[in-house]
């Protein structure tokens, strides 16, 4: 069934839209990160302009990330207080990462700039993830006890103004999460994503979270930045697309609820694991269109203004 | 009475043209529309030897764009290259009797700006080969069914009767399009009509459409809200789901 999109301009197919909607809410879900570095470059795909489509996919994941995170509340996995923190500093990093974007764009070649961010960060972090879970995944099996909880003892824990982080079961400066929040914004500005896949492995490895809660806290985040994205977007470049957006929303918040519960039945290393295979893959492909010659040469695109 | 000679003036001969319809309305489920044009030519005197041939053109309103060229540099395909169009249009659709370069001289074609590659205007300077710009925006646009090149499909019948059926496709801008008739004699135009065609989103797309940029801080916080209540309400049917 073909659908017209006021917005965008274009017609496309509905289910295709329910569909891909449901794929990226369900890892959304499972792994409390937003989709959008998965679902952006695949709506570019099917022919939606890339403007239309960053704008829109911030909704989405503000619907799908709500979705994943009142799933979690139930069971008790956001930490608000970690969350709060990680939240304002995402605020301030994503207002710099804006500026620091407009300034890249006056340089030109800010595309090629973001495309080798999105590669080098896949990659290094997908690769450290696959690593430290392969590893966790065979410790586990050879001793048949409880999984080995990860101290970090070190000058994160020399920091001042500690606090107390009951959910995530921690007794941590404020700094590292701040500092977390506010880096984590200024990629997601630029890389126009809610950030979930910086977030979740920082939140695993620089603060030691324990995976259980680190995914509900994730989407309590990330539900503010696209918030705020998407606003923006709405009221400086008119380019969120309501019809794109609620279709593709009503298979992301079911798809966010299948993901979550998924999420429960799979080890913490399991999540870790797939997890940075999902993100090893997006950083391959990303690296390949990099590297192999296009069938088309040449691109399209709106105007600049003189 | 009078046998008016060869050389004198031109042939008197008008078109009387219509569409199957003159605006599009862009609904929900808008899945492209196709438009029958047809007409007759009018003359006080009985045709000429040489045959009558008829191109039918559709243009969508105009756009500037901007073109790059991807190329290695350092392993990786990157823009090198961008050119600016200063008005290409849309959709542009061309219809003609008889194949192109036997209806129209170039001449011709370039005063009427007929041909595709004479309705994109301006290709900015910036780049040693402009030609390639355009041909790339020409080759885009004809795949994905914006700009056609219809050769033989206009029906024309004694010199009088023509018609042609042109599809605009589903992803269309909204404005007016221009559709042009042309009669030519020995490739050089005869006369022409000009008619309107108006494309535009009505109900509910319009509605939307308007809001997003008339109210966008209304749009936005709406589009918020509407993706708060989906998640609620999925989350609030799941654990319906669950706990029966």
């Amino acid at each position: 069934m073909l659908i017209y999109l006021p917005i965008a301009e274009v017609s496309v197919n509905a289910f295709l839209l329910l569909g891909l909607g449901g794929m990226v809410g369900i890892l959304s879900g499972m792994f409390g990160v937003g989709g959008g570095f998965l679902m952006t470059p695949l709506l570019f795909f099917i022919g939606i302009p890339p403007a239309v489509a960053v704008a829109t996919e911030a909704n989405q994941i503000v619907a799908s990330s709500f979705s994943g995170v009142l799933a979690h509340f139930k069971r008790k996995t956001v930490d608000l207080k970690m969350g709060g923190v990680l939240l304002v500093g995402g605020l301030v990093g994503a207002a710099l990462g804006v500026q620091l974007f407009n300034a890249l764009r006056a340089i030109g070649q800010v595309d090629l700039l973001v495309k080798l961010s999105y590669v080098v960060f896949l990659g290094i972090i997908g690769a450290l993830m696959f690593v430290e879970s392969l590893n966790a995944i065979r410790k586990s099996r050879k001793t048949d006890g409880p999984p080995p909880r990860r101290h970090h003892r070190g000058w994160i824990h020399a920091l001042p103004f500690k606090t107390r982080f009951r959910t995530s079961g921690l007794y941590l400066s404020v700094i590292p999460p701040l500092l977390v929040g506010v880096a984590v914004g200024v990629l997601a500005a630029i890389m126009g994503v809610g950030g979930g896949f910086i977030m979740v492995p920082a939140m695993i490895y620089i603060l030691g979270m324990p995976t259980k809660v680190v995914v509900g806290t994730s989407l309590f985040q990330i539900i503010f930045v696209t918030a705020f994205t998407t606003l923006l977007h709405a009221t400086t470049n008119f380019t969120v697309d309501m019809v794109l957006a609620v279709l593709l929303l009503i298979g992301g918040v079911i798809g966010a609820q299948i993901g979550a519960r998924i999420g429960v039945y799979l080890k913490a290393e399991q999540l870790r694991i797939l997890l940075a295979i999902m993100v090893l893959g997006v950083c391959f492909k990303l690296a390949f269109d990099l590297l192999v010659q296009p069938t088309e040469l040449f691109s399209l695109g709106a105007a600049s203004n003189h | 009475m009078l046998i008016a000679p060869q050389a004198a003036a031109a042939q008197q001969e008008s078109i009387v043209a219509g569409l199957s319809q003159n605006t599009v309305s862009i609904t929900a489920n808008f899945n492209g529309s196709e438009i029958l044009i047809f007409g007759a030519v009018q003359r006080d005197a009985p045709a000429p030897e040489e045959p009558l041939e008829v191109i039918v053109t559709i243009e969508g309103p105009d756009q500037a764009l901007t073109v790059r060229r991807l190329d290695r540099n350092y392993g990786i395909w990157m823009n090198v290259e961008a050119v600016e169009v200063d008005a290409a249009p849309t959709f542009y659709a061309v219809a003609t009797t008889a194949p192109f370069d036997q209806v129209i001289t170039s001449t011709e074609d370039l005063r009427y700006r007929i041909s595709i590659p004479r309705a994109i205007r301006a290709v900015g300077t910036g780049s040693d080969r402009p030609g390639d710009f355009t041909d790339a925006v020409i080759r885009i646009r004809t795949d994905a069914g914006l700009y056609q090149m219809l050769e033989n499909s206009v029906n024309l019948r004694s010199e009088t009767l023509f018609d042609t059926s042109i599809a605009l496709p589903a992803n269309l801008v909204e404005g007016d399009y221009l559709a042009r008739i042309f009669l030519t004699r020995g490739r050089e135009v005869v006369t022409s009509f000009e008619t309107e065609i108006e494309v535009a989103k009505v109900g509910l797309e319009r509605l939307i459409y308007n809001l997003a940029h008339d109210r966008p801080l209304v749009y936005g916080l709406l589009s918020l809200f509407i993706a708060i209540v989906a998640g609620w309400s999925a989350s609030a049917v799941f654990r319906y789901i669950r706990s029966n």
